[in-house]
């Protein structure tokens, strides 16, 4: 874990309302967090019902998307996070082509 | 079905014999296509696009874009999943629109959709639900009534579960029409199939066709249209054009002979050639050709025409395909006719070119828009045998079949030379348009006792009579003059010198033959 040792995560989840996959993409990010990055996350929820602009500025197509916005460069991975190993390679918390 | 080929109204809805409602039409201003389509695309329904890379599948979709909200107050959303705003913006400009003074407008949205497969993680179940928010608001932002998404088969390379993809898209095809949008949906064609992720599947509507291909040297583009459901459609393929105006459509298939027929004359603009014809020229609406062989007249005998013509305060277009503008006004002005003070007055265009420099399917919708703007009420076409240089004989023959009923729609009175080879031949006509023509006159050299003299004859004018006779015509400084039948005694007729001999020893004898007008 040396590589995001002291590095703080700020990701925003993007999600259409109350839907099961926003519900279940939500809970697993903060699990997972918790897991892996206690105390140096952040976490936004972007409702893109609410808020339908921000899914052009954004450039978001496919949802639930989480976008790491920091550490750079930015880093998108899409899905209901279910797949745990895959999210923290995509955010970079588990370091790629690097065996555990 | 009008005369109009850019169609500024949307059609009507009219209640059929059976009471159904027929199939609303968007159109799309776009030259041709919507006389194809009679009327547009289907009203609030996707319709597939697809063609090979380059076929103009994106230029043809945002025409439709721009006409829409230029010319029937309806805005669009262009959704790019390939090109960049900027990109678009810029090959848009070649086209003559100007899509950022648009976009300022909010008459339209462009909106670059970026999935790069290398740069996302998938993670587990996912949807489309943020494609249909961001279309849905960029719809509602401008109340936009058109719709293009080009081309939405990248998804099926950005995402890797191609059963959501494919899923997404049906539903995302049933929500376009819920909002009510005419789209274009754009697809890549790929070997057999028309699309590469059959996109065709989605969209039961109206599928069209783009294809450029190389013939001779010069790259020709076609458009067919596949499908219309529930609307007639020529099935044919079209040959269409991307030039500085945009997309062009040229249906080879003929307007219908539903033109009416006028009983107004238009002079020859040669006095003694009028009197050949019953009625003092031709009908105004006429196609008139004119063959011979070389260096018979026929240019001179054009020029005439439209001479006269801008005397009446007629505008006149002048298509030369072997001469350029400065030589033709030089040439005229040498048997007395001035055609510069008419270009000046704006009362005659003369277009030259070289037949060879554009390809057929070119020529023939230059001289389409050029009619349109240019609005004349006489046209040369000086001479319509260099055409057949860059098309083959039964093309050459569907498109000026083509030209010939647009011209008579709008009454244009239009002369054509046409360039025959010498020998016994002289009625056969290298393309066999006679047939297409009102009227048809035959210019040529008689050979004998050492002259070559000229003469015209009338071998045609439909719904008129005519003389039979061959004449007899000089070029002096003047112009085109016919020259007075002067018979023999044994009633043959003396033409060049012998006609001078005949005439000094019996002046005026039979200056006006018994049989000069068989009509009278």
């Amino acid at each position: 874990m040396k590589n995001g040792a002291r590095r703080t995560w700020r990701l925003r989840l993007y999600v259409a309302g109350q839907t099961p996959k926003s519900i279940t993409a939500l809970a697993n990010l903060k699990r997972l967090c918790e897991d892996h990055l206690a105390g140096r996350y952040r976490i936004e929820v972007v409702d893109l019902v609410k808020q339908p602009h921000l899914a052009r500025r954004d450039d978001i197509v496919v949802l639930p998307t989480l976008v790491r916005q920091l550490p750079r460069p930015i880093r998108k991975i899409i899905g209901d996070l279910s797949n745990v190993e895959r999210v923290l390679i995509g955010l970079d918390v588990i370091p790629r082509h690097d065996e555990q | 079905m009008t005369a109009t080929v850019r169609r500024r109204r949307p059609e009507p809805r009219k209640r059929s014999g059976n009471g159904r409602l027929p199939l609303a039409k968007a159109p799309t201003g776009i030259p041709g296509l919507d006389e194809i389509t009679n009327g547009g695309l289907p009203r609030g329904r996707p319709t597939l696009v697809c063609g090979g890379a380059g076929c103009g599948k994106t230029l043809l979709a945002m025409e439709f874009l721009v006409r829409g909200a230029l010319e029937y107050n309806e805005p669009g959303v262009f959704m790019s999943f390939e090109e960049t705003a900027e990109d678009l913006v810029e090959n848009a400009r070649s086209l003559g629109f100007d899509l950022q003074r648009l976009s300022a407008r909010r008459r339209l949205v462009l909106d670059h959709v970026h999935l790069e497969p290398s740069k996302v993680t998938e993670t587990g179940e996912y949807d489309l639900e943020g494609l249909f928010i961001r279309l849905g608001h960029a719809i509602d932002s401008i109340r936009a009534k058109r719709v293009v998404l080009d081309t939405i088969e990248v998804l099926f390379s950005g995402l890797s579960d191609r059963f959501v993809v494919r899923a997404e898209l049906a539903r995302l095809f049933r929500w376009l029409k819920t909002k009510r949008v005419t789209a274009i949906v754009t697809g890549e064609r790929a070997g057999d199939h028309l699309t590469r992720h059959g996109l065709e599947e989605y969209v039961s509507d109206c599928v069209i066709l783009l294809d450029q291909r190389v013939m001779e040297q010069s790259a020709t583009r076609r458009l067919r249209i596949l499908k219309y459901r529930g609307s007639s459609h020529g099935g044919n393929e079209m040959p269409f054009l991307i030039d500085d105006h945009g997309v062009s459509v040229l249906p080879i298939t003929s307007l219908g002979l539903a033109h009416q027929a006028s009983t107004a004359h238009v002079s020859t603009g040669v006095a003694g050639l009028d009197g050949m014809f019953a009625k003092k020229g031709y009908f105004r609406g006429n196609s008139v050709l004119a063959s011979g062989t070389a260096g018979t007249g026929k240019s001179s005998l054009a020029a005439h025409f439209v001479e006269a013509a801008c005397r009446r305060g007629e505008r006149c277009l002048y298509f030369a395909f072997e001469e350029s503008s400065s030589q033709i006004t030089r040439n005229m002005r040498s048997i007395g006719i001035d055609l510069e003070p008419w270009i000046r007055r704006n009362l005659l265009r003369v277009y030259a070119q070289r037949p060879t420099a554009l390809g057929l399917e070119a020529h023939l919708v230059a001289m389409h828009r050029l009619i349109e703007d240019f609005r004349p009420r006489v046209v040369v076409v000086d001479p319509v045998t260099n055409m057949i240089a860059v098309g083959s004989e039964t093309e050459v023959k569907a498109m000026l079949a083509r030209l010939i009923d647009f011209m008579k729609l709008r009454q244009i009175t239009a002369l054509f030379t046409s360039l025959t080879e010498g020998g016994d031949s002289a009625e056969q006509t290298d393309l066999g348009v006679s047939s297409l023509m009102d009227v048809w006159m035959l210019l040529g050299n008689q050979e004998a006792n050492g002259e070559r003299n000229r003469a015209i004859q009338i071998v045609k004018a439909r719904g008129m009579a005519h003389s039979n006779q061959v004449r007899e015509f000089v070029m002096t400084d003047r112009g085109f003059t016919l020259v007075d039948v002067s018979r023999r005694a044994d009633g043959s007729v003396a033409i060049g010198s012998a006609r001078g001999a005949q005439e000094k020893q019996a002046p005026a004898r039979d200056a006006k033959p018994r049989r000069k007008r068989r009509a009278e």
